[in-house]
């Protein structure tokens, strides 16, 4: 061979190696593009919820009084404080923290800077420091919503007053308590512990979190085992003939039917020919499982057929029968895959709104879910509901479920690539 | 003088769907003997191999006729149970193929199973013995934990023996035992199998001509799905009787 032949290019290699460049050209643009939408959706929804994680609170100096004594708590159960009826007694304790308003329609505009529940907010701080009360208390009880969107810069005050939830007189009230150091931040809580409400200050996850939470384990314990043994079967004792094969091609058909299909079969079948109670996570969880079996029998059985065949033999070759060959040898090297399946197929059901549509989990419910027989919603019909809200509260609320939704679905999918990372066998 | 006749196989016919595999084959094999099959590839050694212990049972498409006698009965009978068979005539597969579990597993699954141990204690003396059978316990007596699969291949293919004589089979079935194997390792096993004849039955197929010349004492030969002949290895090697066998062994063909 001549000493220079391998570095003279002809043409024909540079075309080659031409058409290599623009491909791989090709490929960064595609990417590119993908990546940016994913980080534009990630800046637009997180720059909108991430306010929705704090609140707004506000100081207020509450003075007993003869008839309300600090010392009367003392002996009182925490649910006899509850019972009492403090309503007028918090209510004068608010206007006297602002001895110079006398007007009454300008009282009734004060108690609506505070959250509706002020009542209540006082009676907790009550309940928590009976003990040790002194004849005045400090605390802070939560605002408004139309307060808390202006104190996190939400809500913009340039709107002329007839248009704008909060009047010039709120506002300037508002600035006022501003100026005494008054108005603070803080984590907000009962976002997460808190059923959904009309009241826009006081509706939290809590209650779809819980609803979410009892629908996935419904899916989880229905899908999974039912997935898992279908596949087994399917793969390994069934014998090939018509009818495997009908029902092959029906689960690779059922993998690819829109959602809200199974929606209206939760409807039809689980509602109104069993009667299982409506909006509630079991049937929730019944009908996303119909969704999630085939994910997971497809994923089971892909990675049944990735276990060698050799490995087979060596377990029949000592004299294993049939089902101790495949529980013994073959499930376990298949478990890692059918597993990841699993949880892929659990993070899609999570994030499935349409088929809850339609079997009435997108009531308004107000209680969280004490079990799956109770009526809930799930944290993307929570999402669904909110943004469906007028008051602008809602819209951080909105972005806020979306994004609690989103960090369930990179975690399942993180914990998915762990363990397949982790525990799959590589051949 | 010569051994008893340990598996008679009689007008063994083997169809793969519409394909025949194996033609009216017949042979006897000897107890505690290595007897060695030969042939081009595809000529059917390994269907009759797995025929013995039935793993072509596996096979959906494939279809066995004939009679096989192992100790006089015939392992194709409807009331034999082939997990019973299968722990007498063990087989050791071309690829190594251990367990991806601990090399103690590996050995000890057999044994589990057939209920051959009655505690843990006899259940590690059946694990142990077998690896020393299989002359790889000094190897891996400190790593009886580790995985099977992170062995080497000559390692893994002794675990893959020890695994096959740790439920104390009367045969031993090798598809190639050596295919994938160094010459240090092959020897290693070629001793192994001098060892074992004493107690085992010991069919070995091989590609190697100086491999069924130095171990086996009788070699088949087989072309295109029919046994040509099969006689005392000097023969096979020296004078056989067919012309293809001699064309086979000088290397004319094949
Ligand atoms: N599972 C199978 N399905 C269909 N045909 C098969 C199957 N296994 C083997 N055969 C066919 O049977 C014939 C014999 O195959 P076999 O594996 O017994 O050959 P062999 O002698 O072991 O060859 P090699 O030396 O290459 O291993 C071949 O023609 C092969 O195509
Ligand atoms: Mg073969």
């Amino acid at each position: 061979m001549n000493s220079n032949s391998l570095k003279i290019s002809n043409e024909n290699l540079k075309r080659r190696l031409n058409a290599e460049r623009r491909f791989k050209f090709y490929g960064v643009i595609a990417i590119s593009l993908a990546l940016i939408f994913v980080l534009i959706l990630f800046t637009n929804i997180i720059s909108k919820g991430y306010s929705a994680f704090y609140r707004t609170l506000i100081e207020i100096k509450i003075e007993f009084n003869d008839k309300v004594q600090p010392e009367m708590f003392k002996q009182m159960s925490d649910t006899e404080i509850n019972k009492l009826d403090l309503y007028s007694f918090s209510k004068k304790n608010i206007y006297s923290n602002f001895p110079d308003i006398e007007k009454k329609s300008d009282k009734k505009k004060i108690i609506k800077l505070f959250s509706i529940e002020f009542e209540e907010e006082i009676k907790t701080y009550i309940n928590k420091n009976k003990n040790n009360l002194g004849n005045t208390i400090n605390l802070y009880i939560s605002a408004s919503d139309d307060i808390d969107q202006i104190h996190k810069g939400n809500y913009s005050r340039d709107i002329p007053e007839e248009r704008r939830r909060v009047s010039n007189f709120q506002l300037s009230i508002y600035d006022e308590l501003v100026g005494q150091n008054k108005v603070k931040f803080e984590f907000n809580l009962p976002f997460f512990s808190r059923g959904d409400s009309r009241e826009a200050e006081l509706a939290g996850l809590g209650g779809s979190l819980i609803g979410s939470f009892f629908t996935m384990i419904i899916v989880l314990l229905l899908s999974f085992p039912f997935g898992l043994f279908g596949a087994i079967y399917l793969e390994e004792f069934s014998k090939r003939n018509r009818f495997t094969d009908f029902i092959e091609i029906n689960i690779n058909n059922l993998a690819a039917v829109p959602s809200i299909v199974f929606g209206l079969l939760g409807l039809g079948i689980l509602l109104n020919t069993f009667e299982l109670p409506r909006s509630t996570a079991l049937v929730g969880g019944i009908t996303l499982s119909l969704m999630t079996l085939p994910t997971i029998i497809i994923a089971t059985r892909a990675s049944l057929r990735s276990v060698p065949p050799s490995i087979r033999e060596g377990a029949l070759a000592v004299g294993a029968s049939k089902v101790q060959t495949v529980m013994h040898h073959v499930v376990p090297l298949a478990l890692p895959g059918s597993i990841t399946g699993t949880i892929i197929g659990i993070a899609r059901a999570l994030g499935e709104t349409a088929p809850l549509l339609l079997i009435g989990m997108v009531a308004f419910i107000v209680d969280v879910p004490s079990s799956p027989l109770d009526p809930s919603t799930s944290l993307p019909v929570q999402a669904y509901l909110w943004n469906d809200s007028a008051e602008r509260a809602y819209e951080e609320k909105t972005s806020a479920a979306i994004i609690i939704l989103l960090s369930f679905l990179i975690l399942f999918n993180l914990i998915a690539v762990f363990i397949r990372r982790k525990f799959e066998t590589k051949w | 003088m010569e051994n008893k006749v340990k598996v008679c196989v009689e007008n063994l016919n083997v169809h793969y769907g519409e394909k025949q595999a194996l033609f009216d084959v017949c042979m006897d094999i000897n107890q505690n003997e290595i007897t060695a099959l030969i042939g081009p590839s595809g000529c059917g050694k390994s269907t009759f191999l797995r025929c013995l212990n039935r793993m072509n049972d596996v096979i959906d498409i494939c279809k066995v006729e004939g009679s096989i006698k192992i100790d006089g009965q015939n392992i194709y009978d409807k009331d034999i149970q082939v997990e019973k068979l299968r722990e007498r005539v063990g087989m050791v597969f071309q690829k190594p193929n251990p367990f991806p579990k601990s090399i103690f597993e590996n050995v000890a699954y057999g044994p589990r199973i057939h209920g051959l141990a009655k505690d843990k204690t006899e259940l590690e003396e059946i694990v142990h013995t077998s690896l020393k059978k299989a002359a790889i316990f000094d190897e891996v007596k400190d790593r009886l934990d580790e995985t099977g699969t992170s062995l080497s291949g000559g390692q893994q293919q002794r675990l893959c023996i020890a695994r096959a004589i740790s439920v104390n089979p009367d045969v031993i079935l090798m598809d190639e035992p050596c295919s994938a194997l160094d010459p240090i390792a092959t020897a290693k096993i070629e001793a192994l199998m001098e060892d074992l004849k004493k107690e085992y039955t010991i069919i070995i197929v091989t590609h190697s001509m100086q491999q069924a010349a130095r171990v086996s004492k009788k070699t088949g030969f087989f072309h295109l799905g029919n046994l040509i002949e099969v006689n005392d290895t000097e023969t096979i090697f020296s004078t056989p009787a067919n012309d293809k066998t001699l064309d086979y062994v000088t290397g004319r063909f094949g």
